[in-house]
């Protein structure tokens, strides 16, 4: 293990221990930080994220720096509201006793963020961890070494750089961290690796958040209204090339409609990519080459190749892959059985829109279920027949803004939720504490026991009050 | 045998397949068999518990039979609210939306309890897992055997067995019950076990809840009503399970010039509860087995420990019986301070001023529960703002167990996640977020191709500007 790396993480335990990070004051700050960071660096984070994924800085502020804004000012307007101790009831019978919940750090928390939002799904976790009033430990994904570079730089500029660090590297970093003992790991990223992560903290019982992903599908219902296809079609395409080429974790995967609306939808698709990505800049690159060949692998199958109706188009100097529509490839390729994280899009097709129901529960849980659709009948179905991370009705990445929604998967797609006070609530340990007094006893409470005393219990655990008083005055047999 | 419990798993989760756990009569059907369970069956629920730890009637009754039945008569009472989907605020930025919560089972559960409270612990879970409308299956500690037999015996009388059911066994059976996919695991017991329960877990991505115990301090300040404190830390050391609870005193530390007192006041009190001969008392549990008896008297024959015993120490093998003991002053390396006790013996540690008791506490994992004695309010605030611990009581111990408003569980050592009340519903639930958005409200600025003027309407959507919300709304900029 590395001397450095050791100490380090030394050090923000040890201005964790010194009882800082846990002052509204300091929490507030460094909140405040985090956003003249994100105003003052706007140029560098749109450089960086350019040169990491090829992604827009138009799309970069509305998937990432935006959204960090926004998260921000939520918490900033909360979290006085968030740390307050919460009274609870206590019954009659213990008075006078008074019972709460106070909120309180669990202590230096470990961040590992992925690399396709990788401002992101780095700081939307951190400022969970700080709002919570713990220290941090970062480790940005090295696939997207440019944020990672600036994230190590900016980082200690702005923030209390004793409780809050970022530690570079790649897997044999994030072995060595893992091996130390954390109080939360926040993981984001593949299911491999997150099997990795909550292996290790078993060995502490560090409690973890597993964010993975999964197929995510878009039902769509068959339109016939222009006004509805052409929402539902930009939104659909919106959702799946418009965050980062479709390299998203709830980017839409792949398309369920009938057979006898596919054709329509195939061309509403066509003309509205052409009308979105009218440059090659609108959409982002993909990340290495490693996926790159991934995915072009995912095409080399003949039937796969076969069912190509659009796009196609592969430029591996350049790492681009064009917007690619399927029809139907085998349900039993690759393309359709793994995860595509990427800008592929196979539509499958059905006799009956219901039947998308059954394909999506012989699946694995994703993290979103999409579906387009006026029917109130099929949307209640949805929600109550199928499980996922969440539901999104009519449009798609847009749950990801709510605050107020709980952000994370389920079964296959991992386990943890956050955004707005759900992050408070993931790196916080919700401590119950109730205070008694001296003035109010009750003998039968206590050894020697006999029939007297069990008969009064039985009374006051029911809470009843009046047979309780009649027994005890010797009233009641 | 891995086979045999493949195919028990397998039946439960056909069972939750068919939908039939997800409906609310369900639900409700099979928490009010256990309430009747427990009514019915209560003296053979009070005879096995006599069985397997001589357990007194009376905590029997209150910390087992009684604490059960709250359990499903407050599931009973609020399951209707828990179900409800919870409405939520849309924002500008998704306008028009309307957003809810909806609360939905995970599907199939795993629940392996400890043998201390074999019976609270088995259906305080289970009554949370169904009513959030999962299926289950139950391993009973099989140190608690004639509960653990108990439980096949009468639950499949009285619930669902296509989606409930109860594996028995010991080390094996537990083990290839963990090699099965689950979607949560519940565990309540040590931290040794919890590390194994939590690796096997990872292999699946299975989110777990650890309910483990640890060291629980007592801090006891000379300003207090020595004679109630005195009183309520007895009943809460050997009247809970003759100490063997995760939530019992652990250890005490006073000042140096009030242990004395102190001392005092405790033997008194023990004399008082348990006589002068206290292993002949049927007021007292006995140990558990052998091995945690010989475990806690090799405690007490430590070398440099039996001078320190200051009262009690007495034992009968036969009966596997350790009176309470009580010790003052061991040196801060031996055993007795290093793991958690679990068993009758108090050991009493002294300092300068009470308030060094903090450093002494924060040196080592933080326990289940942390108790303070004092009715001074300064050094009650320093306690709760600077001691973290699963739980806190002031002035009582173990009674915070008790009310389902509170949350029951540990943090670091002691554990991770927590149940009673909503909380055991919440901890068996996914909360899935649903939002409906409608088909206007179109904002142009989301789409590509990115224009400087989009830029500025989305930034004025995030900084929640009226005008830009206009502007997306009425579709500018125009194409």
């Amino acid at each position: 293990m590395e001397e450095g790396l050791e100490s380090e993480v030394g050090e923000v335990r040890g201005a964790f221990e010194s009882g800082r990070t846990r002052s509204l004051s300091w929490r507030r700050s460094q909140l405040r930080a985090l956003l003249k960071l994100l105003k003052d660096e706007e140029d560098d984070i749109f450089k960086a994220l350019k040169e990491d994924v090829g992604k827009h800085h138009v799309e970069a502020f509305r998937d990432e720096v935006g959204v960090l804004i926004k998260s921000i000012d939520f918490a900033l307007g909360e979290i006085k509201r968030w740390m307050a101790p919460q009274r609870v009831w206590v019954p009659l019978v213990a008075f006078p006793t008074t019972a709460e919940v106070v909120p309180e750090p669990l202590g230096v928390v470990l961040i590992f963020s992925c690399w396709n939002f990788p401002l992101n799904l780095s700081l939307e976790p951190l400022i969970g961890a700080i709002c919570a009033g713990n220290g941090v430990v970062l480790k940005p994904s090295e696939l997207a070494p440019a944020t990672s570079q600036f994230l190590a730089c900016n980082i200690p500029k702005y923030l209390d750089s004793k409780a809050v660090k970022v530690v570079q590297g790649g897997a044999e970093v994030g072995q060595q961290l893992l091996e130390l003992k954390w109080d939360k790991i926040f993981f984001t990223g593949g299911r491999r690796v997150g099997q990795i992560v909550m292996t290790a903290a078993a060995k502490h019982l560090t409690p973890v958040a597993i964010e993975v992903g999964g197929k995510c599908p878009a039902i769509i219902d068959s339109f016939t209204t222009a006004k509805d296809r052409k929402v539902t079609v930009e939104r659909v395409v919106g959702g799946k090339w418009g965050p980062c080429a479709g390299q998203a974790c709830i980017a839409i995967d792949y398309l369920l409609v009938e057979e006898e609306f596919a054709p329509v939808l195939v061309e509403l698709l066509k003309a509205t990519i052409a009308k979105f990505f009218t440059a090659r800049e609108y959409v982002s690159r993909i990340v290495n080459k490693h996926h790159f060949e991934r995915l072009s692998r995912l095409l080399e199958d003949k039937e796969v190749a076969a069912s190509i109706k659009h796009g196609g188009l592969r430029d591996p100097e350049n790492l681009f892959i064009e917007p690619t529509i399927l029809l139907n490839p085998p349900l039993d390729t690759e393309i359709m059985t793994e995860e595509i994280f990427g800008p592929l899009l196979p539509i499958i097709t059905l006799k009956k829109i219901e039947d998308s129901i059954e394909f999506v529960r012989a699946r694995p849980k994703p993290l979103v279920i999409y579906a387009f659709t006026h029917n109130e009948t099929l949307k209640k179905r949805i929600v109550e027949e199928t499980s996922s991370g969440s539901v999104t009705f009519n449009d798609a990445i847009i749950q990801f803004l709510l605050d107020a929604l709980p952000f994370g998967g389920i079964g296959q797609s991992g386990f943890g939720q956050y955004h707005g006070k759900y992050s408070f609530d993931l790196f916080s340990h919700r401590k119950s504490v109730v205070r008694r007094s001296f003035l109010t006893e009750f003998s039968f409470r206590y050894p020697p026991w006999d029939e007297r005393k069990l008969q009064l219990l039985r009374y006051a655990y029911s809470f009843d009050y009046v047979r309780f008083v009649l027994y005890f005055l010797g009233l009641k047999r | 045998m891995a086979a045999e419990v493949a195919a028990v798993v397998e039946e439960v989760r056909r069972g939750f397949e068919s939908g039939r756990t997800r409906a609310y009569e369900w639900r409700e059907a099979q928490i009010r068999a256990i309430a009747r369970m427990i009514a019915e069956r209560e003296g053979e629920i009070t005879t096995a518990l006599r069985d397997d730890l001589a357990k007194p009637e009376i905590e029997s009754y209150l910390h087992e039979v009684s604490m059960a039945k709250s359990s499903c008569m407050f599931a009973l009472k609020e399951l209707k609210n828990w179900v409800k989907p919870e409405k939520v605020k849309s924002s500008i930025t998704t306008y028009p939306s309307t957003a809810e919560i909806v609360s939905e089972p995970l599907g199939v559960v795993l629940v392996i309890s400890a043998w201390n409270y074999p019976f609270l612990l088995s259906i305080d879970p289970i009554v949370g897992a169904v009513a959030a409308g999962n299926a289950v299956v139950l391993k009973p500690s099989e140190l608690a055997p004639a509960t653990s037999s108990l439980f096949a015996k009468i639950l499949p009388e009285y619930v669902d067995n296509s989606c409930i059911k109860v594996v028995e066994g010991a080390v094996p059976e537990t083990t290839a019950l963990l090699e099965q996919e689950w979607d949560k695991i519940f565990y309540t017991g040590n931290g040794k076990v919890a590390r194994i329960v939590m690796a096997a877990a990872a292999k699946h991505l299975t989110p777990v809840v650890l309910e483990l115990g640890g060291k629980s301090p007592v801090v006891v300040d000379s300003n207090i009503d020595l004679d109630v404190a005195a009183k309520r830390i007895v009943v809460g050391k050997w009247g809970c399970n003759n100490g063997q609870a995760c939530i019992a005193p652990d250890y005490i530390v006073t000042t140096k010039s009030f242990a004395p007192q102190l001392v005092d006041a405790l033997k008194t009190t023990l004399e008082k509860f348990y006589g002068k001969d206290p292993l002949a008392s049927k007021d007292l549990s006995r140990i558990v087995n052998f091995n945690h008896f010989n475990r806690l008297t090799s405690l007490l024959d430590d070398e440099g420990i039996s001078d320190k015993i200051v009262y009690g120490g007495q034992r009968d093998e036969k009966g596997l019986k350790i009176a309470p003991t009580l010790l003052l002053n061991v040196p801060n390396d031996s055993p007795i301070l290093k793991d958690e006790i679990f068993g009758p013996l108090l050991p009493i540690v002294t300092v300068d001023e009470v308030e060094d008791s903090f450093n002494i506490i924060k040196s080592k994992t933080k326990p289940l529960a942390a108790y303070l004695f004092t009715k001074n309010k300064k050094l009650e605030e320093e306690f709760v703002k600077n001691i973290s611990s699963g739980g806190m009581l002031i002035n009582d111990i173990a009674l915070h167990l008790s009310n389902p408003y509170l949350p029951f569980g540990g943090v670091g050592e002691s554990g991770t996640g927590s149940y009673h009340g909503k909380f055991s519903f919440d901890a068996f639930s996914h909360k899935k977020a649903v939002l409906s958005r409608g088909f206007g409200g179109e904002a142009r600025a989301r789409y590509p191709p990115y224009t400087p003027q989009k830029q500025r309407i989305l930034r004025g959507l995030i900084d929640g500007s009226i005008i830009s919300l206009l502007l997306a709304l009425f579709g500018f900029p125009r194409d």
